[in-house]
């Protein structure tokens, strides 16, 4: 019965409730896509970092990886300490170069990853094989598009351009073996991933035992920090940065974005409680004398809290579930548009749906929608029968 | 069901006065009685009606049903006196819009916890009762005033009460319709059942068997009436 009279309720004035309704759904979804995008690029950066589970990245003094074109001197030494230490189960030795691809008469230039492939964490193969010989390469669909190259085909290479000179160093011919996806490389920049000892020959002496970055992942069960620590007492030339401190510095510089998500999702959700108490405030003012005979006939003040409040959270819930769709491709849309900015990685998201936030934020606006509904059941359950009745009589 | 009235007054504040309702007034009603109070428009026979249903409270004096003093009664031991004790009538009938015939009758019982098949056929039982069995699933909008009426009064009988309130039942009615709701009442009277009105309608005060006529909020007589 009592829901019979939440839905009559909702169902008298159907345009109403539906604009109602879709008023809380793009709240909803505002409240939604914010808590995605407060939460989403951080989740995005984690998981960009633990892409492949190296939770330790070692990169030259002073310096965030790939921050700048320096890079760590005597890395097979460092690669050698890192592997010999208990807790470390794997090491790959990144280092970041240009590599021009000379064709006829013209030469694209990509980026260059030269890395080992059987621990290289840079990109997921789709098609092919690894490099495991010296003269093979993996590259992504931009190098592809951008050469006119097919897994298979032998491209002529160089590390090195002299714009005075007008002419390139370190040439090799190398065979592309495979195709597939760079994580860290924007969806429309040309990269290659190269044995790492191909890419330090060609660049000559200046890259001779030379490395941009040596990522460490340590053993299940293992203080991650304590591994740090340990780099940066044994290894002073080099920066040692575990994930939760890139994550903090990421922390850092979110900070404030994070703080506007957090005030446009307050907002969207204080909208979303003031549009569902007027509604329901509406509602029963329009209906004070069936409330009030209601009241005569026996029915319980707590009967007609518990209608009035059940009517505000069908309103938020159903406002919220629509939102939930509305907020999700509203999400998709501008992740694809903000995707689209130069030199972002392709596989960095801005939103990013979790289930635990969407289930939070939809808790929140049906408890929005409980409070909100609480002052207009207040109100007419405190309305005085006699009183009420003789006024509807009147009116 | 007996009701006692005992010097009983409401005063209500408009503005800087104070409107006095009800006076003073003193009776009493046994079981199965049949009492009409008439009077004219703002005497304070409806003003009356509310203290004896518990749905107003008393500036002084007493109500009390079966020994059970309304005034002293909170509002949830009121609510739920009104809800088993007291079946209420309106004038303009005050059916729930959205609900069918069979759900307005339904509503008293399903407060009063009654099971779902159990209260669906009571209110079967009571539509019948009033004529209107073919009309259960009928909003109000689509009933005559006479027939609203009747499943107002079917929706007041929903949890047995021993006494029905009804105040102006036949006001907004044609004479041939409120000759039907006399005639109801009558029956319901016949079959037990303790019944005030307040009415205008002399047919109906006719009907009753006590007439009690008031006058700026004082009874001026109490009579008997020969049938």
């Amino acid at each position: 019965m009592r829901l019979a009279l939440v839905r009559a309720a909702l169902t008298r004035r159907p345009a109403r409730t539906l604009l109602a309704v879709l008023g809380v759904a793009v709240s909803a979804a505002l409240l939604l896509d914010m808590v995605m995008l407060a939460s989403g690029m951080r989740e995005s950066f984690r998981g960009f970092l633990l892409v492949r589970g190296y939770q330790l990245r070692v990169a030259p003094k002073g310096t965030l990886p790939f921050d700048s074109e320096a890079t760590i001197a005597g890395a097979a030494a460092i690669v050698a300490a890192l592997r010999a230490h208990p807790d470390i189960v794997a090491v790959s030795p990144i280092l970041g170069a240009q590599l021009h691809v000379l064709g006829d008469g013209r030469a694209t230039t990509s980026f260059a990853i030269g890395m080992e492939p059987q621990v290289q964490g840079d990109f997921e193969l789709l098609a092919g094989a690894l490099p495991d010989a010296a003269d093979r390469i993996v590259v992504n669909d931009a190098f592809l598009s951008a050469t006119g190259a097919r897994l298979g085909d032998t491209v002529r290479t160089a590390a090195g351009f002299d714009p005075q000179m007008r002419s390139y160093s370190g040439l090799r011919r190398l065979v592309v073996v495979g195709r597939g996806r760079f994580f860290y490389t924007g969806s429309d920049q040309p990269a290659v991933a190269v044995p790492l000892a191909t890419l330090q020959a060609m660049g000559g002496a200046a890259r001779a035992d030379r490395a941009s970055l040596v990522m460490a992942r340590v053993r299940e069960g293992a203080a991650v920090e304590d591994v740090r620590a340990w780099i940066a007492r044994t290894m002073p030339h080099v920066t040692a940065i575990s994930t939760e401190t890139a994550l903090r510095q990421v922390d850092e510089r979110l900070g404030y974005f994070r703080q506007l998500a957090f005030i446009l999702g307050a907002i969207s959700l204080i909208v979303g409680f003031l549009l569902v108490t007027t509604l329901v405030t509406v509602s029963v003012n329009e209906r004070v004398g069936e409330i009030a005979v209601m009241r005569a006939i026996g029915v319980s003040r707590a009967h007609i809290v518990h209608q009035i409040v059940a009517e505000g959270v069908v309103l938020s819930v159903g406002g919220a579930i629509a939102g939930l769709g509305l907020g999700l491709i509203t999400a998709r849309e501008l992740n694809a548009i903000l995707s689209d900015f130069p030199g972002l990685p392709a596989t960095f998201q801005f939103f990013l749906f979790q289930a635990e936030y969407a289930w939070r934020a939809l808790g929140m606006l049906a408890a929005a929608g409980v409070l909100a509904g609480v002052y207009p059941a207040w109100r007419a359950a405190s309305m005085p029968i006699a009183t009420t009745l003789r006024r509807e009589a009147v009116a | 069901m007996t009701i006692s009235v005992r010097d009983l007054r409401r005063d209500y504040r408009m503005g800087d006065d104070v409107v006095h309702a009800v006076r003073g007034v003193t009776f009493e009603i046994e079981r199965g009685e049949y009492v009409a109070i008439v009077g004219p428009s703002g005497c304070g026979k409806s003003t009356l009606l509310n203290l004896l249903s518990a749905i107003d409270a008393p500036t002084g004096g007493s109500v009390a049903i079966d020994g059970r003093e309304i005034g002293r009664m909170n509002d949830r031991e009121a609510t739920d006196f009104r809800l088993r004790t007291i079946g209420l009538v309106f004038q303009r009938f005050y059916l729930m819009p959205t609900l069918s015939a069979r759900e307005n009758i339904e509503l008293p019982m399903a407060e009063a916890q009654v099971p779902a098949r159990e209260r669906a056929a009571r209110a079967r039982e009571l539509l019948g009762y009033v004529g209107l069995a073919p009309r259960e699933r009928h909003r109000p909008a689509q009933l005559s005033g006479g027939e609203q009426q009747r499943v107002a009064i079917a929706r007041a009988l929903a949890n047995r009460p021993a006494l029905i309130l009804a105040d102006e039942p036949t006001g907004e009615l044609d004479a041939r319709t409120g000759a039907e709701i006399i005639a109801l009442f009558g029956r319901l009277n016949e079959q037990g059942s303790t019944i005030v009105v307040v009415t205008h309608d002399e047919v109906l005060a006719r009907a009753a068997r006590r007439v009690i006529h008031m006058r700026d909020g004082l009874i001026t007589t109490d009579e008997l009436q020969s049938r």
